[in-house]
């Protein structure tokens, strides 16, 4: 029997779901005033009486206070009609099923036909984690449910019924993992699998062809080149027999772009405009030996003294119960690398007892195809990288960066095969939520990017810090060792996520990589983490690893590389009947971690696991062959050598190329320039590029017009000009504006270290630069989670992107007060088809930067990831291909938390001082973006000077001369003082003109004065701008919204100043303003005026994304 | 002075039970985390107890709705153990999923036989999860737990906090009792004093529910949490857990945080209870 529970909204309770679907019809333009009444429901196979099933909707299934249920068998008509609004409140509805039926209204209260019903249910075979819950929890009830599957029903009204196709695929399903169906459904039994029955199926792979060769790696999804296939097909002539499938799979998941990581470590020769350069490992050589070259320094340097300056007072500790801390950081100079590079994450010192571990990943392409069920698991996967590094890690804060298209966008602009952006959107944020919230884990840190080109293409970053002791860094799987399998069932989902990752999106990727598309299981994973930390702490294993991409393929494989390893495929616990021996060996189901545990330590390894219910089982056992074995029950299904598998894959050979594009100067883009627009021409000395390169199209009308030369910067201004409303006009861009919807749908307190939180200030919502948790309760040190990143740069040199992504992710960590000499971080690229020499040649150059960054300021890389063939195709189209999009994440430490500060203006009076050199660098800054401005020079980083910057200020923070601490970026020093104002509730005034500038080479009337105080200053001189008006827009707008690196704002008590000062009296600085009462912001320099109050400013600020 | 030793209750799901554990350790509490499975085991482990704390999480994913399925497991298999405990003088707090699983016991608001349960606890008026940090007054002098305390700053962070009674009789019945002991209020005045419903009997219910985010889920009479008829069982929606710190406050920067945490006297009147 198939019952049916329908579960409405009470008389007078709101119908959320209902509601959300309306407004988002009306979002994407598909109807604007629908009309929803929304049920979920579950149904429920088993042999169970009417009875039984009303109690179970009553005492399980339904909240009797707010809801009303509707139980009937699948097939009668009462499940169609929508339940009246009108019921009275207070009756119940669970004596029988019979009862119920008697509630319901004839069609008239709500009159839709039968045909206004549309049911969105999991697809067989998707995961259904509520379903599995329930069904245990009707055995807890001691009846018996077979099979039970939930559901979702929409009545609508307003809208044609010819359009409930479109209704159901822009919004209520996901074709990919839920099936729709309008009307009464069309069965009456869930499907349960059926048995598997065993056929060996080999691959003649001797006898292909180029052209077939070509055929079975796209046909079979296994999205290796001509010249890898060829490899397998002369190995196998070599060995004289033809692969198993499974065979051929295992080699394709391990030499997946995603699991090797082929391109970025294979051999490049790169070309730009500085020469040719051969790598024969580019990651090698680039990213990690930076690292290399940092540890080798620190350990040079460890002989060296040096202690960490005490701090000098306690101005803003609050009395904390918490001890002061007891010891100091170790050396800084010591090496505090631990494991880099090797295990699934990185691991560097902590403090006696601990080491941390951080791993981003990325989750793009599953997250294109669903947004949820990508995300979701993304953070899953993530978090499980922290607990299969060394003996496992207790996971401690998430953090979460994407990439979308504007959330504006037309509707019907979309490509076909694309979900809408507002969509993606909502479904990554309730996806990483869900997961993140359930496992425990506040989700601290993150970030938005929004670009037209990630249209199709969004980018999900998910990472995890974990905490582990310093004695369990390691793992030593040993030979005789038993492979168990931990945590979730194996079923067909997620098939073929490691090769499909690794290739292109099409408009019909939905249909041909649906399988690879999944939705997690977090209480699964909790559970599993229970345990683990448990079974790690009495020691029940040598080693463990997570199953993520590539499934038991990769983890076993991985585990054995040097070893061997014996799977025996018929024992792994299916979740239903019918998977074949290499679905079972591929299959990405998530939840679950391999562990190698010796004979001696299984007994109790497996009770531990079944005392919380924490499915454990033996599939296999590492031996000493060097291969890897494969059997379903009696017969080998696979038998190849681990060196062949790791180490024969030939190696990727690439072009790269990289044309720094021709500098430009600043002036309209050719879109506005049509539209007529008044513009004024401004010029300011100054060049966008050292060479003479000629003027393009974009900048010819300023050459009519008499006032540019190639040495010239050149400008095209709204007139008048009026820096207010582009300030606005920023801190309502989408990149910029607040991401409070979001961050608080994350719970990002528990685990209670929270110290310095994503929202701060006086209302608890201005956007703090970097979050800082206390992984230990009991003690004072904390970690600093930050990011950066910004793809616009990119369009510009990518070189210099990759130098400000990592200038501005440790600015971020710094500005709340992590220490400069303890800072680890992580890149992870996200790029189009580097097939393309072009494309390539970009990445390799960004690698450069990272380079160079990495050594010059001491900040090891300890961990990273690449993701490749970002693009998306639909016929008739050229491909859209994501901008470069390298995201920086760092990790930074703080020995007393209580010194660390946050972003907001604490108090009227206190000075407003500006760390570090504006320049004339607006290229691909926001207010070209709002303005609509191309060209321009992007922004640089000093090394020298960020490296001396970062120590400085540390210093400055350190001892507790500053109040609140902002960094600069995106809309420069008036957005970030904007932010720090109405974030603190306390107005500011600022000079423009005590700005240290660095305007290079200065036109004549610059001139460079020594500073008030201590420090280099670059100052305007107010006579020659007066004589020139032609300079006055440009100059004030450079130091309003340039963003040049390595600038912060610091508010400092008039007392502390002295201190201050002297801290950074290396560093260029200048005192430019001080903290109001009033609630208004104030900017002027000799020429130019801004004031509005924060109420405004902040409204403009939280209007784009408050959903 | 006797020393309580405090039961945290785990199950699939729960994420709070070391912060949990740590806050009442730190009142003075000795504390053990057990496993459900431990208790369906043996449930006589419950006599080595004075304190039962069901902390915060997401038993068994809410899977259903929020501390469902656990709810129901007590109530299946360890509803006398539960009764016996409170009965014997003893201590209960749920937190958060903890205080929607003890929604779901007769140990908090007994169900009346013909109607069935009291109240609920469901979805938030916002129709999501939020993290948000709430104002809240203490109502009624019964709660031992919230002895002494008259306003306290606290983190919420939930989708199903919305405090709703069967009807309105309910409603002014336990609020005339002393159980809706922990309401959301407005960061400077309570409004809830000022505006009365103006029913016979000096009910106190507010006519007007806080508007968003002062009350953060539309909770009736802006309930964040209540207590038993003894005052022995309280279950509110708020995390004194993660506010035992002043660095844990989210304006500790701005010197608005006082020498110790809003949330840290409830654990300490709980270990204080056994030693009168």
């Amino acid at each position: 029997m198939l019952w049916e529970v329908d579960i409405h909204p009470a008389a007078g309770q709101p119908d959320l779901t209902a509601r959300q679907v309306e407004t988002a019809a009306a979002e994407l333009g598909i109807a604007a005033n629908l009309q929803v009444h929304s049920a979920r429901g579950f149904l429920i196979q088993g042999d169970l009486d009417e009875k039984q099933i009303a109690r179970l909707a009553a005492e399980l299934l339904a909240d009797v206070v707010v809801e009303r249920t509707v139980v009937a068998l699948v097939g009668d008509n009462v499940l169609l009609a929508p339940l009246s609004p009108s019921l009275p409140v207070g009756s119940r509805l669970n004596e029988s099923g019979s009862r119920l039926k008697d509630a319901i209204l004839p069609p008239s209260a709500f009159p839709l036909p039968p045909s206004s019903v549309i049911h969105v249910l999991p697809k067989p075979g998707v995961m259904d984690p509520v379903a599995a819950s329930t069904q245990a929890a009707i055995a807890d009830f001691g009846m018996k449910a077979d099979a039970v599957r939930t559901l979702k029903k929409y009545w609508i009204a307003g809208l044609p019924e010819e359009s409930f196709p479109l209704l159901c695929s822009k919004l209520l399903a996901n074709d990919a993992i839920e099936q729709a169906v309008i009307g009464p459904l069309p069965f009456s039994r869930l499907e349960v699998g059926s048995p598997y029955q065993f056929k060996l199926v080999t691959v003649p792979i001797r006898a292909m062809g180029d052209e077939e060769l070509k055929a079975l790696s796209l046909g079979g999804q296994l999205y290796l080149s001509p010249v890898e296939m060829r490899t397998i097909r002369d190995y196998f002539q070599t060995l004289d027999r033809d692969p198993t499938d499974v065979e051929l799979e295992t080699i394709a998941q391990t030499w997946s772009e995603h699991c090797s990581h082929k391109t970025l470590a294979g051999r490049i020769r790169y070309v730009d405009e500085n020469g040719e350069r051969r790598f024969q490992n580019m990651l090698k050589e680039t990213i990690f030996a930076a690292t290399q070259t940092i540890r080798k320094r620190l350990r040079e340097q460890s002989s060296g003294v040096s202690a960490l300056h005490a701090p000098l007072s306690t101005l803003h500790s609050p009395p904390s119960t918490l001890p002061s801390p007891l010891s100091p950081l170790p050396s800084p100079d010591a090496d505090w690398c631990v494991s880099v590079f090797a295990d699934n994450a990185g691991v560097i010192r902590f403090d006696d007892e601990h080491n941390v571990v951080f791993k981003v990943e990325t989750h793009n392409h599953p997250s294109a195809l669903e947004p949820y069920g990508g995300a979701n698991t993304g953070i899953g996967g993530v978090i499980r990288d922290p607990m299969g590094t060394g003996m496992g890690a207790k996971p401690i804060c998430n953090t979460d960066v994407f990439c979308f298209a504007p959330p504006d966008t037309p509707a019907d602009s979309l490509p076909p095969g694309v979900l809408h952006p507002r969509r993606v959107m909502k479904g990554v944020v309730a996806g990483v939520r869900d997961y993140g919230n359930r496992m425990g884990i506040p989700t601290v840190n993150g970030a938005i990017y929004f670009d037209p080109r990630y249209l199709g293409n969004p980018l999900v970053y998910c990472g995890n810090v974990g905490l582990i002791p310093r004695d369990k860094s390691f793992k030593h799987q040993q030979p005789g060792d038993f492979i168990v399998a931990v945590g979730g069932r194996t079923g067909r989902d997620g098939i073929h996520g490691a090769t499909f990752s690794s290739a292109e999106l099409h408009s019909e990727s939905d249909s041909v990589s649906g399988g690879a598309v999944q939705i997690g299981n977090a209480i699964t994973e909790k559970m599993v983490l229970d345990v683990l930390l448990v079974a790690r702490d009495r020691e029940l294993y040598n080693a463990v690893t997570d199953c993520g991409a590539g499934g038991f393929s990769s983890a076993v494989g991985e585990m054995g590389e040097k070893i061997g390893a014996e799977v025996w495929l018929d024992r792994i616990p299916l979740k239903y009947e019918g998977l074949s021996y290499t679905e079972m060996w591929i299959s990405e189901a998530q939840e679950r971690m391999v562990f190698s545990v010796s004979p001696a330590q299984w007994p109790e390894l497996e009770k531990l696991c079944s005392s919380e219910g924490v499915e454990a089982t033996v599939i296999g056992r590492f031996k000493p062959t060097g291969r890897l074995v494969l059997k379903y029950h009696e017969n080998i299904v696979a038998d190849l050598a681990m060196q062949f598998l790791h180490d024969g894959r030939p190696p990727v050979i690439r072009d790269a190329i990289y044309t720094p594009p021709v500098p430009r100067p600043l002036g309209k883009g050719l879109g506005a320039r049509d539209q007529g627009l008044g513009t004024e021409i401004i010029s300011l000395g100054g060049t966008a590029g050292s060479s003479s390169s000629a003027p393009d199209a974009a900048n010819s009308s300023a050459n009519t017009a008499g006032q540019a030369s190639s040495a010239t910067q050149t400008f095209s201004l709204p007139s008048p000009l009026s820096p207010l409303p582009s300030l606005k006009k920023i801190l309502s861009s989408l990149n910029v504006c607040s991401k409070e919807w979001i961050i608080r749908q994350y719970d990002h307190e528990v685990q209670a270290g929270s110290v310095i939180k994503p929202l701060v200030g006086v209302a608890n919502d201005g956007p703090s630069d970097a979050a800082v948790v206390r992984p230990v309760l009991s003690s004072r040190r904390g970690l600093v989670i930050s990011c950066g990143m910004n793809p616009r740069y990119g369009d510009f040199d990518t070189y210099w992107m990759a130098a400000g992504a990592i200038d501005e992710a440790i600015r971020n960590a710094v500005a709340v007060g992590a220490d400069p000499r303890r800072l680890a971080i992580l890149d992870n690229f996200c790029w189009g088809n580097t097939d393309r020499p072009e494309t390539l040649g970009s990445l390799v150059r960004a690698a450069l930067a990272c380079h160079d960054m990495a050594i010059a300021l001491g900040t090891p890389f300890i961990s990273g990831k690449d993701s490749l063939n970002n693009e998306f195709r639909s016929s008739g189209n050229e491909p859209i291909s994501i901008p470069p999009s390298l995201l920086i994440s760092a990790l930074g430490q703080v020995e007393d938390v209580g010194r660390c500060v946050s972003m907001d203006l604490k108090r009227p009076g206190n000075l407003i001082y500006l760390v570090g050199l504006t320049k004339n660098e607006l290229g691909g800054s926001h207010y070209a973006l709002v303005e609509n401005l191309e060209g321009g020079e992007v922004p640089k980083v000093d090394c020298d000077l960020a490296r001396r910057t970062f120590l400085a200020l540390h210093e400055a923070i350190g001892a507790g001369t500053v109040r609140s601490c902002h960094d600069l970026s995106e809309g420069g020093l008036a957005a970030s003082i904007a932010e720090m104002s109405f974030a603190g509730g306390y107005g500011a005034k600022i000079d423009l003109s005590k700005v240290p500038h660095d305007f290079s080479p200065l036109p004549t009337n610059l001139r460079s004065v020594p500073g008030e105080g201590s420090g280099v200053r670059t100052e305007l001189d107010a006579t020659a701008v007066k004589s020139s008006s032609a300079l006055e827009g440009p100059i004030d707008i450079i130091l309003l919204f340039s963003e040049s690196n390595t600038r912060f704002l610091c508010e400092v008590p008039p007392e502390n100043a002295p201190a201050f000062e002297s801290a950074l009296q290396e560093i260029p600085h200048a005192r430019i303003g001080e903290v109001t009462a009033d609630a208004n912001l104030e900017i002027f320099s000799d020429t130019v005026s801004i004031r509005e109050d924060l109420a405004t400013l902040k409204e403009a600020w939280q209007k784009p994304l408050r959903w | 002075m006797p020393i309580p030793h405090v039961l945290i209750l785990r199950a699939p799901g729960t994420n709070c039970d070391r912060e949990t554990a740590f806050a009442f350790e730190k009142a003075g509490a000795t504390t053990e985390t057990l496993h459900i499975n431990r208790l369906l085991e043996n449930p006589r482990l419950f006599e080595r107890f004075q304190i039962l704390c069901v902390p915060g999480g997401f038993s068994y994913g809410d899977d259903i709705a929020s501390g469902r399925i656990l709810g129901n497991q007590i109530q299946h298999h360890l509803n006398d153990q539960m009764m016996k405990f409170k009965d014997d003088g003893k201590l209960m707090l749920g937190i958060c999923n903890g205080f929607q699983i003890l929604m779901k016991s007769p140990v908090l608001l007994p169900p009346d036989r013909e109607q069935g349960p009291l109240a609920t606890l469901t979805a938030n008026d916002s129709g999501k999860y939020e993290d948000r940090w709430v104002h809240l007054e203490i109502r009624g002098g019964k709660c031992v737990f919230l002895e002494g305390i008259e306003r306290m700053y606290l983190p919420v962070a939930h989708a199903e906090g919305k405090f709703v009674a069967r009807n309105e009789g309910v409603l002014r019945e336990l609020d005339a009792a002393g159980q809706l002991a922990l309401r959301y209020v407005s960061a400077r005045t309570s409004p809830t004093a000022e505006i009365r419903t103006g029913m016979a009997g000096d009910v106190d219910i507010p006519a007007r529910i806080l508007p968003f985010p002062e009350n953060p889920n539309g909770a009736q009479a802006n309930v964040a949490g209540v207590c038993d008829s003894t005052g022995r069982v309280l279950g509110l929606m708020p995390h004194p857990e993660r506010h035992l710190d002043p660095l844990q406050h989210p304006r500790w920067t701005r010197g608005e945080a006082g020498a110790v945490g809003d949330g840290f006297q409830i654990f300490v009147n709980a270990v204080r209870y056994f030693s009168n």
